[in-house]
């Protein structure tokens, strides 16, 4: 168990780096406390998993420090860490048993015989595995397998911290609901830091209390997950959050309006928004309707999708491309509509950062 | 996979069926038409029915006994090798670099013996090991170790199995580097999370997954070592007395020496039984354990 | 040009790969298989391209009102393009000669295949990399790459196999949104095989489910998602899962698990006395009443999460396990107690076999 610091911490894969771009990792400074589940989300190549294998130990960052529980531990090696790490593919040993499976990192730090034995059976059984056991571990099905992957790493009593590196990947939807929300009762049985590296928002969202957003090796931001969705803190945060993304559209902003698309859209909160930069404004789709023609903002209609369980309107908002959600109830659309966007959830950026208003 | 059917396919594997039938299928029907008959030259033969098989079974027989002494010989060699050449090629494979310059280099070092042809090996070593101008008999026997193979068994047989060892290691080497290569990082790194000794590491991932180019690299070693003819023959000619005569330099002799082709051609044939029965254990061992593989990891239906 | 699978099976051995499937690709539409991993998506496929030879049934190829029979006719000689899960290209061409591949082997002169190669980039926004190799560019670009290479060639059927499956969750959706409009342009049967609810449904014209080798249902993805013909189809259509109730109808009563009953109402109303399963979607559980009718279960939480703008509830009602998706952030501690609610005009009513006994009408979104 541990409180995790990492102080000014930044990794180059290049020997002599110097300009920004050289950086896999830029410079942070991040605190996760003991027994937090906390998520890294972010696409390919954004440095999550440059930052979990500095974590784990796999990686010495070229800067900065890592610390557990103040011990700094940055040149220490994996095994000397306590760190326990889920890996994308199920990783189990295919000769042994389940049983041997769990009990192999116990016995491998000579833990007493008695104690495996307790320490297996109480872990199988929170993971459901307990009737199989006594099988091999190599005839057994991905979900399976990747449940003993990560009940090698719940196993040890003494772990800092469990990482999980984008786990899910390989099972299917309706054994991922299941494996999701045993990993979040887990969570909160056993109460161990545990880190989880995803792309998925949804996987993020749903297992962490708080999300670490990255884009280009920077942390954009951290926050629970009603946050980061009700008040992405950079444009990228309402794209990559979402599903659609968030609708991020030039304006000119003066006070309390914003002209989009040679329409005014009126504001909660007046901005003096910097000179020179790039001034947008950014709505979820979830906070916008469409409604019959001639009510809010003139929009075009692209086409609606059906999701199922709700609709999603594609619109042209000027040349500008934007989603709203369509009510129960609104049939006939035609492809002229109008556009309500609630007020209270429309956000100014500056060059892609969120402008905090004033009242 | 039975594809959709295009039967034009079997023009093409004709040649092929027609070469196999000269190349092989003839002169073994002449193997087994001989193995039942007797000759004194002059292209004369008498009909003998099973009689040459009846005295390669008996041990009593002069045929019998050389049979089944120089079988006990192939045996002890090809198991030698093996207990060898197994653990040494591993442990090469295990030395050897994963990434950079030195895979190529080293890779080209460990193919050097592996083009070198029979005869040439034997002739090297013939010359490596004598005691009074090779460099390994001369070193040997200065140390003080008596070593010469023309008259001691025990040196024939420490030459050969060495030069052996030192032809075909490599090979075994080469099979399990391609197996080890093909092991993923994640299985080091949760070794290394869950704390695993060298030992469990290899034990546990990098034996599991090698065991089926090991397989294959004891089946061909198997089946190499148990034909061997060129290199004995070239250093020792089968001697010292019959130490190194082995079950092929033994046919030679009956057929090309003395021309008793029939018991040749009734000992080629049992000679072929013997390797054709290895290789069927062999070959179920191996399928065996294609049917423990999960039905997921093949992907099946999916 | 269209395909028709006419009464198709495939056995392996004593296996049963395929159990006996019929349907129809339209030119110009895509139909999604929907299915979990080993349902048969990737077998069916091959027989559609070729790759394998029924056991029974006959394979056409349609086009108007005319049918050939290409049963056993090698993939070579047929007009098929396939994209896999793994991102398959050469790589030791440029992007643009993995485009223009097939083209080169039809022999088309340079200018014509620059033409095409060109206006295909421009579709799959491939126009900066168009000089690359493969390998350096990112998964997406990848996939963009061979899709653009199996689109190309115009073939008469195009099958896609889980080709978003390996890529990022934002990439995944971005395509989404592309393929349809990629694939109306063409006069191909598009087949796209998926175990995601969510893309049978934005993608598919038409949706075949799929379970242990047989198809369950086929149709306008629409109408099987909402009219799913048994309790298989609509688990396999349901994510999150399928809640179930397991309930008996006795006279004007539904005897629910744990002794209490509910007057039968509505639809329930009309059902023969038996025993049935309830089934409805997480979006139908709710945390208040719904409707005056609405049923009422005490329940446990297992476990919250919180997506942003909804909440998926996940408790324990009796021996069930019920997921509920609910707008807004709803954080409710596990082990609390919780009263569920569902609407009776919004449950699938399922026979003891599974059969549809009854579905909810067919609402703008439902």
């Amino acid at each position: 168990m541990a409180r995790i610091e990492l102080t000014d911490l930044a990794h180059s894969y290049k020997p002599e780096a110097s300009v920004p771009a050289d950086f896999a990792l830029k410079p942070m400074t991040l605190t996760w406390r003991q027994g937090g589940a906390y998520a890294l989300l972010g696409p390919s190549g954004c440095g999550k998993t440059t930052l979990l294998n500095i974590i784990s130990g796999l990686l010495i960052p070229s800067h900065g420090r890592v610390a557990f529980d103040g011990r700094d531990v940055t040149h220490l090696s994996t095994e000397r860490r306590n760190i326990a790490q889920v890996f994308q593919f199920p990783v189990v040993y295919d000769t042994m048993t389940v049983y041997e499976n769990l009990a192999f990192p116990l016995r491998n730090r000579g833990m007493e015989g008695k104690a495996v034995d307790a320490r297996v059976r109480e872990i199988a059984g929170l993971l459901e595995l307990t009737s199989s056991l006594g099988r091999k571990a190599r005839g057994l099905t991905a979900d399976a397998k990747q449940k003993i992957s990560l009940g090698r790493g719940l196993v040890r009593p003494d772990v800092a911290a469990i990482l999980f590196d984008e786990p899910l990947t390989v099972i299917d939807p309706a054994l991922k609901w299941e494996l999701r929300s045993k990993l979040k009762a887990l969570h909160r049985q056993l109460d161990v830091t545990m880190i989880y590296v995803t792309h998925d928002q949804t996987e993020a969202l749903t297992f962490a209390d708080t999300v670490v957003v990255m884009h280009d090796g920077r942390v954009v931001q951290a926050g629970q997950p009603d946050e980061l969705f009700e008040r992405p803190a950079h444009t990228f945060v309402g794209y990559f959050i979402g599903s659609p993304g968030m609708n991020v559209v030039p304006a000119t902003v003066e006070g309390n309006r914003a002209q989009v698309a040679g329409q005014t859209i009126d504001l909660p909160l007046s901005y003096d928004p910097p000179a020179g930069q790039r001034i947008e404004i950014g709505v979820r789709p979830e906070f916008a309707t469409l409604a019959p023609a001639g009510e809010g903002l003139p929009v075009r209609v692209e086409r609606i999708d059906d999701l199922g369980r709700a609709r999603l309107a594609r619109l042209r908002l000027g040349d500008h491309a934007f989603a709203a959600g369509v009510p129960d109830g609104l049939d006939g659309i035609g492809d002229h509509a109008g556009l309500i966007l609630q007020p209270g959830h429309i956000h100014v950026y500056a060059d892609g950062q969120r402008l905090s208003g004033r009242a | 996979m039975d594809r959709p059917y295009d039967n034009r396919a079997w023009l093409l594997v004709l040649p092929v069926l027609a070469i196999v039938a000269f190349s092989a299928v003839i002169p073994l029907m002449t193997v087994v038409n001989y193995s039942v008959q007797d000759t004194f030259g002059n292209n004369q033969f008498f009909w003998n029915g099973a009689g040459w098989f009846k005295e390669l079974l008996d041990p009593s027989s002069d045929l019998g006994g050389r049979v089944l002494s120089s079988l006990g010989r192939n045996l002890a060699f090809s198991g030698i090798i093996l207990a060898i050449e197994v653990p040494l090629g591993i442990a090469v494979a295990l030395a050897m670099p994963r990434e950079g310059w030195k895979v190529a280099a080293t890779l080209v070092l460990m193919a050097m013996p592996l083009l070198v042809p029979w005869n040439v090996v034997g002739t090297i070593w013939q010359v490596f090991a004598r005691g009074d101008i090779g460099l390994l008999g001369y070193a040997v026997n200065k140390l003080g170790i008596p070593y010469n193979y023309v008259s001691d068994p025990i040196a024939a047989w420490v030459t050969i199995v060495a030069m052996d060892v030192w032809h075909w290691t490599s090979l075994v080497a080469l099979l399990c580097y391609a197996g080890l290569k093909s092991i993923p990082d994640a299985y080091y790194q949760a070794a290394r999370i869950d704390g695993a000794s060298r030992w469990a590491v290899f034990r546990f991932i990098q034996l599991p997954k090698m065991r089926r180019v090991l397989i294959i690299a004891v089946l061909l070693r198997f089946m190499d070592s148990f034909m061997i003819y060129t290199e004995p023959f070239v250093v020792t000619g089968g001697g010292p007395g019959n130490s190194t005569t082995f079950l092929s330099i033994e046919l030679v002799k009956l057929a090309l020496g003395q021309f008793d082709l029939g018991k040749a051609a009734a000992m080629s044939i049992a000679y072929n039984l013997v390797i054709l029965a290895v290789c069927w254990v062999f070959y179920t061992v191996m399928t065996n354990l294609d049917v423990e593989r999960p039905q997921a990891e093949t992907g099946a239906a999916s | 040009m269209g395909l028709v699978l006419d009464k198709v099976r495939r056995d392996v051995g004593a296996v049963t790969h395929i159990h006996e499937t019929s349907l129809r690709l339209e030119p110009g539409t895509m139909t999604v298989l929907l299915g979990a991993t080993l349902a048969g998506k990737t077998s069916l496929m091959r027989l559609m391209a070729g790759l394998d030879r029924p056991s029974s049934g006959r394979v056409l190829a349609t086009n108007g009102a005319s049918e050939t029979d290409v049963t056993g006719m090698a993939v070579r000689e047929r007009s098929v393009a396939m994209v896999y899960q793994q991102f398959i290209n050469y790589p030791n061409m440029t992007v643009f000669e993995n485009i223009a591949s097939p083209l080169r082997v039809k022999g088309l002169p340079k200018s014509e295949i620059a033409a095409k190669v060109a206006a295909m980039a421009a579709v799959m926004k491939l126009e900066p990399y168009l000089e690359r190799m493969p390998l350096t560019l990112s998964g997406g670009q990848q996939q963009r790459t061979a899709m653009a290479r199996a689109l190309i060639k115009g073939a008469d059927l195009v099958l896609l196999d889980e080709p978003l499956a390996n890529l990022d969750y934002k990439l995944r959706e971005e395509l989404r949104e592309e393929l349809p409009r990629i694939v109306r342009g063409s006069n191909a049967a598009v087949v796209y095989a998926t175990t995601e609810p969510q893309e049978a449904l934005l993608l598919g014209d038409y949706t075949a489910t799929l379970s242990q080798g047989r198809m369950t249902q086929f149709g306008r993805s629409a109408e099987v998602y909402r009219r799913p013909h048994d309790l298989i189809t609509a688990r396999i259509f349901s994510d999150p899962p399928l809640n179930l109730l397991p309930v008996a109808k006795r006279g004007g009563a539904i005897l629910l698990p744990g002794g209490t009953s509910a007057p039968a109402t509505g639809a329930l109303a009309g059902l023969a006395d038996g025993d049935y399963q309830l089934g409805f979607r997480a979006h139908h559980l709710a945390l208040k009443p719904v409707s005056p009718a609405s049923l009422s279960f005490e329940a446990t939480v297992t476990v919250s999460e919180i997506t942003g703008s909804e909440s998926f509830i996940h408790v324990v009602c009796g021996q069930a396990d019920w997921v509920a998706l609910v707008q807004g952030v709803h954080e409710l501690a596990p082990g609390s107690a919780v009263t569920v609610h569902v609407d009776p005009a919004r449950v699938f009513v399922f026979e003891a076999d599974g059969a549809l006994a009854h579905a909810p009408a067919f609402l703008s979104a439902a």
